[in-house]
C-alpha cells in the first residue's frame, strides 16, 4: 500500500499586482518531492514574478506559498534558502571578481555555518576547497576553478549558476531559463547534467524555459501560465496536444531545436 | 611556497625591516611623517572593509576615529593611564559607536547608505564642538603627556622615534589582523556581498546583519587609529570627527586602490607624503585634495597600487 | 502664548528655507540618479555672490536675487561637462565619489576667495524691521522667505507640470533610453536639470544672506539638515520634501525654545526614530 506523500511546494491562488498590473493571477499549483516540472508561457506571462514570489524575492499581494507544510510568503530570500529552495537567475547573476571556485564557496560557507569565522583563512579550508572542488566537477567546471569568472565563457557562466545553487543543498531547486542564451551543444550538455544530477539526489526542479526539448527531455509535468494565470497542466504530451494551449503559445511560435 | 609568493613576502619583510629601522637613516623631521603615514593608514586600511571588501561608502568614519582619538587624550589627561589601555578603550569605543551608528544606517542601500553616515559623522562633530564641558569645544583636550605603554614595557614614548616604533608594531599587528579577517570565510562573504549582495542573501545569508558586523569592525580598526592619534598629535579636537577627516581615508583608498588589501596603505603614504608637500607652499590643501579626488574617480578608479597590480596580474596570466 | 508663536514662525521660514534647498537636491537625484554632496556649498555659493554684490559692489538686493542664482547655475554647468556628466553610466558609488570631490573643491574655493571671516548682510530697504503677532516680535524679512519658499515651490510644480521643458526633464528622469529615442537630447536636459538644481540652491543661499550669518560653515551645516530633510520626508518625493523640511524647521524652532540642551541632537533623533518605523521616509519609495 503506498500512501500519497504531501507536496514539498504548494501555491495556492498567489496573486501579484503592480498598480493596475496584475503580473500573476490567482495561480494554484502543487509540486511533489522528486518530480521535474517545467513552467512555460509566452514572454510577460508572469513566470519570473511568480518564481520571484516562492523565492521570496517579492512578496505576494495574495495568496499563500506552502513549502513543506510551511507559509513563506513574503519571507527575506536568505531564510528562505535556509529551509531548502535555491534558485537561479535568469541573467547570470555570479560574483565576477571571486574565482570559480570562490563562487561556490560562498555559498557553502553559507551552508556550512562557516560565514562567521573570521580568524581562520578561508583559502586553508580543505573540507571547504574539497566540497567546492566536487561540486564544480559534478558541472565539469573543475578545470577552471582558480579562473577569475569574469574571464569565462557565457555558457561555463550559466553552469557556475547551477553549481551555486546546488552548494546549499537544497530540496527544491528553481532554475530560471537554466539554458537562456546557451548553443544547441550546451543545451544539449545541461540536459544531460540535470538528468544526472536528479539520478544521484532526489531534487524537486521546477524549471522555467523557453526551450521546448528541454521541456520534452526532463519534465514529468508541465504548467502553462498565460497572461498572469494559470493556462494548462499535465505532462508534456497532454500540455502539447491542448489546443488552448496551442493557440495561446506553441501555436504562435516556432518550435525551437526538439 | 611558489616563487611569487617568496617575493612579496620577501618584499614585506624587507619593508618592514626598513621601517623599524627608519629613525637611524632617515631625516628627524621624517619619524613624524612616518608615523601619520602608519596610523592613517590603520584607519584608511579599516575604513576600505567597509568599502572595497563589503561596496559601502562612508562618508562618515572620522566619527570613529575622532572618538576613539577623544577616549584615548582623556584617559590619557585624566587618568594617566598606560597608554596600552588607552588604545583599547579607544578601540572599544570605535566599535560601540559603529556598531550604534551602524545600526540606522545599513537599514538601506548605497545612496540612504552614505548620506546617512555623513549626517551621522556631523552630527558626532557636533557634538564634540559644542559639549564644552566634556569635550572642551574647539579647543580641544589637550595638556597631557604619554606615560608608559604598559604590561610592563619600559619605553621612553616622549621620544618621537619610540613613539613612531611603537606606533608601527600596534599598526602592523592591527593590520596583520584585519588582513586575517579579509582573507577567511566571513571576509569572502563581504567581498560576495560588495560585488552582488542580492545573490549572497539567496545563498542563505542576512545581508544587512553582515554589513552591519562589517561596519563595526571597521569602526573597531579606526577607533585604535584616532587612539594612536591623539597622542601622537597631543591634541584631540572637534576637527578629527568633521567630513574633511572622513574624506582623508577615502581618498587614500581611491588613491591606492580599493580593491587591494595594501591599496590604503599604499594610498596613505602617497597621501601624507603630497600633503606634507603641498601644504609647504598653499594653504589649499582640501582643494587639491578635492580635485586629486575627482581626477582619480574620473580615470583611475582602481588606485595607483590597484592599477600596477591588475597590471601584473594581466602579464601573469598572458605569459602563462 | 508669546513664545509659541515665536517659535511657530522660526520653524516656518526656516522649514520652508530647507524646503527650497531640499527640492533642488531631489530634482538632481530624481532625473540624474546623483546625490549632489556638493549642494550646500552651491547654497552657499550663492549667498557668498549676494554678499559680494550687496555688501562689497553695493548693488541692490533684488539685482542680487537674480543674478546670484545663475552665477552658481553658470558654475554647475562647467562642473557637469568638466566632471559629472562622465559618470552617469558608473556605479552609485562613483556618483557619490564625484560629487563628494566637489563638495570639497566647491568649499574650499570658496573659502580661498572670500576668506574665514563671517558676513553680515542687510535686507533690502524694503523689508527691514519687525512686526508684532501675539505680542511676539518677529522680522519683516522672514516673511519675505516664506513667500520666496512658497513662491519656489509652485513655480516649480508649474514648470514640471504645465511647461514643454520641465516634462521633457521628467521624460528623462523615468527613462533615459526611451526619452533618447523619441529625440530627446538627454545630455543637454541633465546639464539643465544639475544647473536647475544648483540655481535654486544658490537662490536659496541669497535669500538666507540676511536671514542667518555668512560664514565657511554654511555648506556643511545646511547639506546635513537636507540630508536629514530628504530622509524624513522621502528621496524622490516633493511633498515628502515639503513635510521634511517643516518637521525638521519646528524641530529647530521648538527645540530650541523649550529643549534647548538637545538640540543639537534632536534632529538626528528624529530622524533614527523615523528611519526604524519608516525606513523609505515619510512619504519615499525605495531608490531603484
Amino acid at each position: 500500500m503506498s500512501t500519497t506523500p504531501n507536496p514539498i511546494l504548494k501555491t495556492e491562488a498567489l496573486t501579484k499586482r503592480f498598480g493596475g498590473l496584475t503580473a500573476v493571477d490567482g495561480v494554484s499549483v502543487e509540486l511533489m518531492p522528486g518530480e521535474t516540472v517545467a513552467l512555460i508561457g509566452p514572454n510577460g506571462a508572469g513566470k519570473t514574478t511568480f518564481y520571484n514570489m516562492v523565492s521570496g524575492r517579492m512578496t505576494p499581494s495574495e495568496g499563500r506559498v506552502v513549502f513543506k507544510g510551511d507559509d513563506i510568503a513574503g519571507h527575506p530570500p536568505h531564510k528562505i534558502s535556509r529551509l531548502g529552495i535555491s534558485r537561479s537567475f535568469q541573467i547570470t547573476n555570479v560574483f565576477v571578481e571571486l574565482t570559480v571556485r570562490e563562487n561556490v564557496q560562498v555559498a557553502l560557507i553559507s551552508h556550512r555555518n562557516k560565514s562567521l569565522r573570521m580568524f581562520r583563512v578561508a583559502a586553508r579550508d580543505r573540507a571547504l576547497r574539497q566540497e567546492a572542488d566536487e561540486i564544480l566537477a559534478r558541472l565539469g567546471l573543475d578545470g577552471v576553478a582558480d579562473q577569475r569568472t569574469g574571464t569565462l565563457s557565457y555558457g561555463d557562466k550559466r553552469l557556475l549558476e547551477i553549481a551555486i545553487v546546488l552548494a546549499t543543498e537544497p530540496e527544491l531547486v528553481l532554475l530560471d531559463e537554466p539554458t537562456a542564451g546557451l548553443t544547441p551543444d550546451e543545451t544539449k550538455h545541461v540536459i544531460r547534467l540535470l538528468a544526472k544530477l536528479r539520478e544521484d539526489r532526489p531534487y524537486t526542479f521546477f524549471i522555467t524555459e523557453h526551450d521546448m526539448s528541454v521541456v520534452f527531455e526532463l519534465a514529468h509535468r508541465v504548467f502553462v501560465m498565460h497572461r498572469g494565470g494559470l493556462l494548462a497542466a499535465g505532462t508534456p504530451q497532454e500540455v502539447r496536444d491542448d489546443p488552448e494551449v496551442r493557440t495561446a503559445y506553441l501555436g504562435d511560435e516556432d518550435e525551437s531545436a526538439a | 611556497m611558489s616563487a611569487g609568493r617568496l617575493v612579496v613576502w620577501g618584499a614585506l619583510a624587507a619593508i618592514l625591516a626598513a621601517l623599524w629601522w627608519l629613525p637611524s637613516w632617515a631625516p628627524y623631521f621624517y619619524i613624524f611623517v612616518a608615523t601619520e603615514v602608519l596610523i592613517l593608514g590603520l584607519f584608511a586600511g579599516g575604513f576600505n572593509l567597509v568599502f572595497g571588501y563589503t561596496g559601502m561608502l562612508s562618508l562618515g568614519h572620522a566619527a570613529f576615529f575622532g572618538f576613539g582619538a577623544y577616549i584615548s587624550a582623556m584617559l590619557l589627561l585624566h587618568l594617566q593611564t598606560p597608554l596600552i589601555l588607552a588604545l583599547l578603550a579607544a578601540t572599544a569605543g570605535g566599535g560601540l559607536l559603529a556598531l550604534l551608528i551602524g545600526f540606522f544606517c545599513v537599514r538601506l542601500t548605497e545612496v540612504y547608505f552614505t548620506m546617512l553616515t555623513l549626517a551621522f559623522g556631523m552630527m558626532v562633530f557636533s557634538i564634540a564642538q559644542q559639549w564644552r564641558s566634556v569635550t572642551n569645544g574647539s579647543d580641544g583636550i589637550t595638556g597631557f603627556t604619554v606615560g608608559d605603554f604598559g604590561i610592563g614595557l619600559d619605553l621612553v614614548l616622549g621620544n618621537p622615534a619610540v613613539f613612531y616604533q611603537v606606533t608601527l608594531v600596534v599598526v602592523v599587528l592591527a593590520a596583520a589582523l584585519l588582513y586575517l579577517i579579509t582573507i577567511s570565510p566571513f571576509g569572502l562573504i563581504l567581498r560576495a556581498m560588495g560585488e552582488n549582495p542580492e545573490r549572497v542573501a539567496f545563498t542563505g545569508i542576512p545581508v544587512r546583519r553582515y554589513r552591519l558586523y562589517s561596519f563595526a569592525i571597521s569602526g573597531t580598526f579606526s577607533g585604535l587609529a584616532g587612539g594612536l592619534f591623539a597622542p601622537f598629535t597631543r591634541v584631540a579636537s572637534p576637527d578629527m570627527v568633521h567630513w574633511a577627516q572622513s574624506a582623508e581615508p577615502v581618498l587614500m583608498s581611491i588613491l591606492g586602490g580599493s580593491t587591494t588589501f595594501l591599496g590604503p596603505f599604499v594610498g596613505s603614504a602617497i597621501f601624507v607624503l603630497l600633503e606634507t608637500w603641498i601644504t609647504s607652499f598653499t594653504d589649499r590643501w582640501m582643494l587639491f585634495l578635492g580635485i586629486v579626488l575627482a581626477l582619480m574617480v574620473m580615470y583611475l578608479r582602481r588606485g595607483l597600487f590597484g592599477t600596477a597590480v591588475d597590471w601584473l596580474r594581466q602579464r601573469r596570466t598572458r605569459s602563462s | 502664548m508669546q513664545t509659541f508663536v515665536a517659535a511657530l514662525l522660526n520653524s516656518l521660514d526656516l522649514g520652508i528655507l530647507l524646503f527650497v534647498i531640499a527640492v533642488g537636491l531631489n530634482i538632481i537625484f530624481g532625473v540624474l540618479n546623483v546625490i549632489n554632496f556638493a549642494h550646500g556649498a552651491l547654497y552657499m555659493l550663492g549667498a557668498y555672490c549676494a554678499y559680494t554684490a550687496i555688501g562689497l559692489l553695493g548693488l541692490p538686493f533684488w539685482l542680487a536675487l537674480v543674478a546670484a542664482p545663475l552665477v552658481v547655475a553658470a558654475v554647475a554647468v562647467v562642473l557637469e561637462r568638466l566632471m559629472l556628466h562622465r559618470i552617469y553610466d558608473r556605479s552609485i558609488t562613483d556618483s557619490l565619489l564625484l560629487t563628494f570631490a566637489l563638495l570639497l573643491i566647491i568649499d574650499e574655493s570658496v573659502r580661498w576667495i572670500w576668506g574665514t571671516s563671517i558676513h553680515i548682510v542687510d535686507p533690502p530697504v524694503g523689508l527691514r524691521g519687525t512686526f508684532t503677532v501675539f505680542g511676539a516680535q518677529h522680522p519683516v524679512y522672514s516673511l519675505f522667505v516664506m513667500a520666496m519658499g512658497v513662491l519656489v515651490g509652485v513655480g516649480l510644480w508649474l514648470f514640471f507640470t504645465r511647461t514643454r521643458a520641465g516634462k521633457v526633464m521628467r521624460a528623462a528622469a523615468s527613462d533615459r533610453k526611451m526619452s533618447r529615442l523619441v529625440g530627446i537630447n538627454v545630455p543637454l536636459v541633465f546639464t539643465g536639470v544639475f544647473a536647475l538644481g544648483a540655481g535654486i540652491a544658490g537662490l536659496g543661499g541669497v535669500v538666507a544672506a540676511p536671514m542667518r550669518a555668512i560664514g565657511p560653515a554654511m555648506g556643511a551645516n545646511i547639506i546635513v539638515e537636507s540630508f536629514i530633510v530628504v530622509v524624513i520626508g522621502g528621496l524622490g518625493s516633493f511633498p515628502g520634501a515639503f513635510l521634511g523640511a517643516l518637521i525638521l524647521g519646528a524641530i529647530h524652532g521648538f527645540g530650541s525654545r523649550f529643549l534647548p540642551d538637545l538640540n543639537l541632537v534632536l534632529p538626528f533623533i528624529g530622524m533614527a526614530v523615523v528611519l526604524l518605523l519608516k525606513p523609505h521616509g515619510l512619504m519615499g519609495r525605495p531608490a531603484t
